[in-house]
């Protein structure tokens, strides 16, 4: 009759069951197309969604916290806008991405404070950040600004990047997205804010009567959510070398998508920050098959996605009810 | 018995048009259990949540070991040494038993969580009690029982003085409550001060060594334990002589006229849920379902309704063979279930208590065909009347009455639906004397009429008391139907005990 003592973590299956996605999707890749077991592959894997892992990491914060974030998008667009025209007009780029972080997490505290003090749904809440933050890029620049500053060209791509072999090297943003996801993983299993975060998302009441400190808890996630946004919207900078107002819309649903496919649950309490990353790789890598079939649209890209989203909430919902 | 460990005077709180707590004197000692009986509404919980901050008092004073205490949160509280375990588990159900023991006091070192002391500390909290459980288990893995007993580990994993324990054996049965009483006694053996907080009488005879008695919001008395017979002890608790008390307990005794059969299950069962079962309910006649939590009384009561689907046998409704596949299909056919958790299954909280009376109603005739409001008002007044349904008006919200006016609020909604069979799931769990006598009279009135009743009950003596046939389950089946005279509470404990020695 005991079967979840058998299985102790049940937790933890849907995250192994995505990296065994992963895995599938890598060596199915591998097998099909010449070339797709090159490092260069792999290195662009991770480079090419290393703004997506970032931002995929607040908003699996604030998943746990049993919140949601729809401004994740717009505050990197924003990012990227406000760096490149602050750099245009001739300001230091340091002191352009400081400033761009530290709006990142002014935007993300002042919505968590909305939603703790008024107890609003964080869905509107965010909502509504993602058109300010939309709105606000545009009033910045307009279109596209491309950034041109040598410590953008040699710097970023150049001095700070991990030649592996002659024409091949690890990006800089590789190391900022493995840095991130360490950094969180380490902040959700051994910091006390993290505990607190899952017991918030797992039952707020209860949180509440064991002494958990609900608002600050609550504020400083949307602010970590929106730091990594904006963090987000600077290693976006790197890889593209410009802002864009228009970019990035919909990314926060990508977001989501990863942490769910990481074994994120949507309702808060229950998820893995490294299940975020092999989520955000899963999605990278179904980008990069389509890629090599050559064929196929772009939207085949979308379209497995959405099957892969089924077939894991469903698999969620399967383990959940096994634990009942 | 040793110094107080908690004193308190005159504690008063006041909510907007009522005084819930009026200058209230309560003590309670180092090594004992300190029994908190009152009527819902007497003012225990209000009690309770000055003490443990959740409610700031607006006067009076509180003293822990002659230290005053005033707390605004329970984290406070704690810190004042004053811990308590909730009716509803209040812990994080997708944590680990060890982290729900640490949360917000783990140990770090340079800012990491130490997991290894968590775990041990946990342990060590676990073994004080006298428990060993695998500790990396998450908690909503364990049983309810289980749960409870985590709450009281990290209510003492701190410095508690005083341990409050408000209702903590309303989801347990016979031998969790056993175990927890062991943990209990043990605590209190230890030193602490232990509030308990219960509706069953038995528990609190069984535990408590002194009990204080409150009414309205103001004290009665406080009294020790062998000096309370238990027929004061409800005297004082509902404001009665203990004459009109022992007026209402020796009732006659409902005699056992049952009329003709109306529904019949024939090998009717349901995988993992119910074996299968012979079962025939006759028009005026209660029929009790008894046996232990988990042997699968509710899960028959959900099959009889239509809520799960039966995968074998069958179902006969005045000899005609029926097949509901839907609570709407069985309420066509006369049928009504009040299900077993109020809370969650039953009351619609933020409607008032004349909509949650018509709901029932309103889904029978259609959702096309609204009930006109004259009609709503009359269902709500004769109702008000009939059942003695305590609100300050039909449009008052429901999760604003006591817990024995909800109960009689959700058997009206089923009672306006004028059914055939009514099947009652623990309907006097977690209510008050007063209100639960008034259901045991209801119970006897509609069986009266002709009302054929299921009446499911944890607690042996009621189900006896109230039932003419008692059909005992064990492990989800049928092991014993009890008739006549073999209706009492030894043969229903004989019943469940000799299959379980089998």
């Amino acid at each position: 009759m005991n079967l979840a003592k058998l299985r102790p973590s049940a937790q933890i299956l849907p995250v192994l069951a995505s990296l065994g996605v992963l895995i599938l999707l890598y060596a199915g890749g591998c097998v099909a197309f010449e070339n797709f077991g090159s490092l260069r592959v792999l290195i662009n894997l991770f480079g090419d969604n290393a703004f997506l892992g970032v931002a995929a990491v607040g908003a699996t914060f604030v998943i746990l916290s049993g919140g949601i974030d729809l401004s994740v998008g717009a505050v990197v667009a924003f990012t990227g806008v406000l760096i490149a025209s602050l750099i245009g007009h001739g300001q230091p780029p340091l002191l352009a991405i400081g400033l761009a972080l530290a709006f990142g997490a002014g935007f993300g505290a002042l919505m968590g404070a909305l939603i703790h003090l008024y107890a609003l749904p964080p869905f509107l809440v965010t909502l509504g950040g993602m058109f300010l933050a939309r709105g606000l890029s545009f009033m910045v620049h307009p279109e596209s600004l491309s950034i041109d500053h040598p410590f953008y060209g040699e710097f970023i791509s150049q001095t700070l990047s991990v030649p592996v072999s002659r024409r091949l090297a690890i990006p800089f943003t590789a190391f900022a997205l493995l840095a991130v996801v360490l950094a969180g993983a380490a902040l959700a299993r051994w910091s006390r804010f993290g505990r607190n975060v899952l017991a918030i998302g797992s039952s707020e009441s209860s949180a509440r009567l064991m002494g958990v400190p609900i608002g600050s808890t609550k504020i400083l996630v949307y602010t970590l959510g929106g730091f990594l946004s904006a963090l987000g919207g600077v290693v976006a900078t790197f890889y593209m070398q410009s802002g864009n107002p228009a970019s990035f819309v919909g990314l926060e649903l990508d977001a989501i998508a990863a942490a769910v496919i990481g074994g994120t649950l949507l309702r808060g309490g229950v998820g893995y920050i490294p299940g975020t990353l092999v989520g955000v790789l899963i999605l990278g890598l179904i980008q990069t098959l389509v890629i090599f079939q050559g064929t196929l649209n772009s939207w085949w890209t979308r379209i497995a996605v959405g099957g892969l989203l089924f077939v894991f909430i469903v698999l969620q919902q399967l383990t959940a009810r096994r634990r009942e | 018995m040793s110094a107080p460990a908690l004193v308190c005077r005159g504690l008063t709180k006041r909510f907007p048009g009522v005084v819930a707590l009026d200058g209230v004197d309560f003590c309670a000692r180092g090594g004992e259990v300190h029994a908190l009986m009152g009527e819902n509404g007497a003012g225990k919980s209000t009690l309770i949540k000055a003490l443990t901050g959740v409610h700031p008092r607006d006067a009076g004073e509180a003293e822990v070991d002659g230290r005053p205490v005033h707390p605004r949160s329970p984290r406070e509280a704690e810190a004042a040494g004053i811990s308590t375990v909730y009716q509803e588990v209040n812990l994080i159900p997708d944590l680990s038993v060890a982290e729900n023991i640490c949360l917000g006091r783990q140990r770090t070192r340079f800012g990491f969580i130490r997991w290894g002391d968590a775990r041990a500390r946990a342990r060590s909290a676990l073994a004080r009690l006298g428990l060993e459980l695998d500790v990396d288990r998450t908690l909503s893995e364990c049983s309810i029982a289980v749960q409870q007993l985590v709450a009281i580990a990290r209510a003492t994993d701190i410095d508690a003085r005083v341990l409050i324990l408000d209702e903590p054996t309303s989801s347990l049965d016979a031998g969790e409550v056993a175990q927890l009483f062991t943990v209990v006694r043990r605590l209190r053996d230890q030193g602490l001060a232990i509030v308990f907080v219960s509706h069953f009488l038995d528990q609190v005879y069984a535990l408590a060594d002194r009990i204080t008695v409150l009414r309205n919001g103001r004290l009665v008395g406080e009294f020790p334990v062998a000096e309370l017979p238990r027929l004061q002890l409800v005297a004082h608790m509902m404001g009665r002589s203990v004459d009109e008390v022992e007026a209402l307990r020796h009732r006659e005794r409902p005699a056992a006229a049952p009329g003709e059969p109306l529904l019949s299950t024939h090998g009717l069962a349901r995988r993992h849920a119910v074996l299968p079962l012979d079962l025939e309910l006759r028009r005026g006649e209660v029929l009790g379902l008894g046996g232990l939590l988990g042997s699968g009384r509710t899960e028959v009561a959900r099959l009889l309704f239509g809520l799960d689907r039966a995968d074998a046998g069958e179902t006969r409704l005045e000899g005609r063979k029926v097949e509901f596949h839907s609570p709407a299909d069985a309420m066509r056919a006369g049928l009504a279930l009040t299900p077993e958790d109020r809370k969650t299954q039953a009351i619609l909280p933020n409607l008032t208590v004349r909509e949650n009376l018509v709901v029932a109603l309103q889904a029978r005739r259609g959702l096309w065909k609204q009930i006109p409001r004259a009609e709503q008002d009359r269902l709500v007044a004769d109702f008000t009347r009939a059942l003695g349904i305590k609100t300050s008006g039909p449009e008052q919200l429901i999760r604003n009455l006591s817990g024995g006016n909800q109960q009689k609020v959700i058997l009206a909604r089923w009672l306006a639906t004028e059914p055939r069979l009514l099947i009652l799931d623990e309907p006097t769990r977690g209510i008050d004397v007063g209100a639960q006598a008034d259901i045991e009279r209801l119970l006897a009135k509609l069986r009266d009429q002709g009302l054929a009743i299921v009446f499911i009950c944890a607690d042996t003596a009621e189900l006896s008391r109230n039932s003419q046939r008692i059909a005992v389950l064990r492990d989800h089946a049928k092991v014993a139907e009890l008739t006549g005279a073999d209706v009492n509470e030894q043969a229903v404990m004989r019943a469940i005990a000799r299959e379980a020695a089998a």
